[in-house]
């Protein structure tokens, strides 16, 4: 599905997102103080998962120049940005990543990538673990359910044991151990048409396990909902879930996770440098409306602050229940 | 039977505290306390009230419990290996019962 037939499929529902925001105290979503930073620096993935809302694959080619990156670091010099979310597709598989990891670890507190994990067990991209430790880089790897069938499901044959085996890599390196301060996060994504459960819940389960079964350790766990997107849309609409799961986004409509919305504090920025709220709304191509502003290299950080968010009717993916976001449950 | 169970009356269950609000509210309490994380965790709770659903035949708890185990991670075979639980205890309690009947064979027969 192409981002138009998106649009469509996503406007035929019950209720409209902002009809249900207009119903809350503050009427419409508006940004804060910018401290992440989200970059989408290639949709080119060695996968190819079945809730994937960027649609990434092995045949895609979209990758952030070095130019886009290098205003990306004139950016930080100018902005007190906290965080650097560096996110894809497979983030290692754009070529100046060590380059720009490099060059960015100093210019903010805290640099997160998210990491498919199989992807470091490749030739090629197996130099990142020690990239990653060198430079302190919080790992947030996609990790669906603790047993293989389920994540194999999601993510194709085999993807489970190599990621059990990369996760033993990288404790060896020190990640996911207390004291270390190299810190290794999961995500949790539903396998199939659900939502996610109580996220305390499923860390111990999930830490329980992987200990017992394959002694790993990791940090925390991040439970995000699969947002009606690219191609966990294509499943919704396939399988004939697509009504029962947005009515259930919409019943579970939770004013309060509505006011702490990731989107409130990020800026995310595509692999051509456009900006968008989020990258659910980058995948629809609703750009963020900064007016004059629609590109990184000439973004002026300043002009962030009290601007009104760009919203649709996935955006009940973010709502629902406690909340969902790049860093898991809200509440 | 559709007019007696439709999916959509699930989420009515909100108000079945309605004409009794008192008793509803602390049933709500109730139901909330002793669903919550406690010496038993989330997951147990859920398993025996999946079990229980079953074995009770609701339609509404089977829904609403089913989702709530897959949304805990809880895989198909652990609900089921539950479902098993209620199954052979439910055949174990009627066996029991035949006591009643075996008891009376014994009086009566020659
Ligand atoms: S979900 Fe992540 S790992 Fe899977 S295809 Fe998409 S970008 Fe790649
Ligand atoms: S999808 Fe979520 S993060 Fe993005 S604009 Fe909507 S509510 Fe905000």
């Amino acid at each position: 599905m192409n981002f138009r037939e998106q649009l469509e499929t996503l406007a035929d529902i019950k209720h409209s997102f902002v009809e249900k925001l207009s119903e809350t105290e503050s009427k419409t979503l508006r940004t804060s103080k910018l401290e992440i930073l989200q970059l989408n620096i290639t949709r080119k993935c060695n996968l190819q998962c079945k809730h994937c809302h960027v649609s990434a694959g092995p045949d895609r080619q979209e990758l952030m120049s070095k130019a886009k990156f290098e205003s990306i670091l004139e950016l930080l010099d100018k902005a007190d940005i906290s965080t650097l979310d560096i996110t894809g597709g497979a983030p290692e598989m754009n070529p100046h990543l060590e380059w720009f990891i490099r060059s960015a670890s100093g210019k903010v507190e805290r640099i997160i990538v998210r990491s498919n994990l199989v992807i470091l067990k490749e030739e090629e991209f197996k130099k990142y673990i020690k990239i990653y430790s060198e430079n302190k880089i919080e790992i947030v790897a996609s990790l669906p359910h603790f047993t293989e069938n389920l994540t194999d499901r999601m993510r194709g044959s085999g993807i489970f044991s190599t990621s059990i085996e990369v996760i033993k890599e990288l404790n060896t390196e020190g990640y996911g151990k207390n004291g270390t301060g190299k810190v290794l996060n999961f995500v949790h994504n539903p396998v199939g048409a659900i939502l996610p459960g109580d996220q305390n819940a499923l860390e111990t389960e999930f830490k329980k396990r992987l200990m017992d079964l394959y002694g790993i350790h990791f940090n925390n766990l991040f439970c995000i909902t699969n947002m009606p997107l690219g191609r966990y849309l294509e499943y919704l609409k396939k399988s004939d879930n697509y009504e029962d799961y947005m009515d259930e986004l919409i019943c579970s409509f939770n004013p309060a996770a509505a006011e702490s919305l990731m989107c409130k504090n990020t800026l995310n920025v595509s692999w051509d440098g456009k900006l968008y709220n989020c990258d659910f709304n980058q995948m629809l191509e609703l750009e963020a409306d900064f007016e004059k502003f629609s590109n990184i290299t000439d973004f002026d950080p300043s002009y962030f602050e009290d601007k009104m968010i760009s919203v649709g009717n996935h955006c009940f993916g973010c709502t629902a229940g406690s909340g969902s976001s790049c860093q898991g449950t809200i509440e | 039977m559709s007019d007696y169970f439709e999916k959509k009356d699930l989420v009515d269950f909100a108000n079945i505290g309605e004409y009794a609000e008192e008793e509803g509210g602390k049933f709500f309490e109730y139901y909330g306390k002793s669903m919550s994380e406690g010496k038993l965790s989330k997951r147990e709770k859920c398993l025996i009230a999946l079990t229980i659903a079953v074995v009770q035949k609701c339609p509404y708890c089977i829904d609403a419990y089913t989702n709530e185990s897959l949304k805990l991670g809880i895989t198909k075979e652990e609900m089921m290996e539950a479902i098993h639980v209620g199954a052979s205890m439910q055949a174990g309690i009627v066996l029991a019962h035949s006591t009643q009947m075996r008891k009376i064979i014994k009086k009566k027969e020659m």
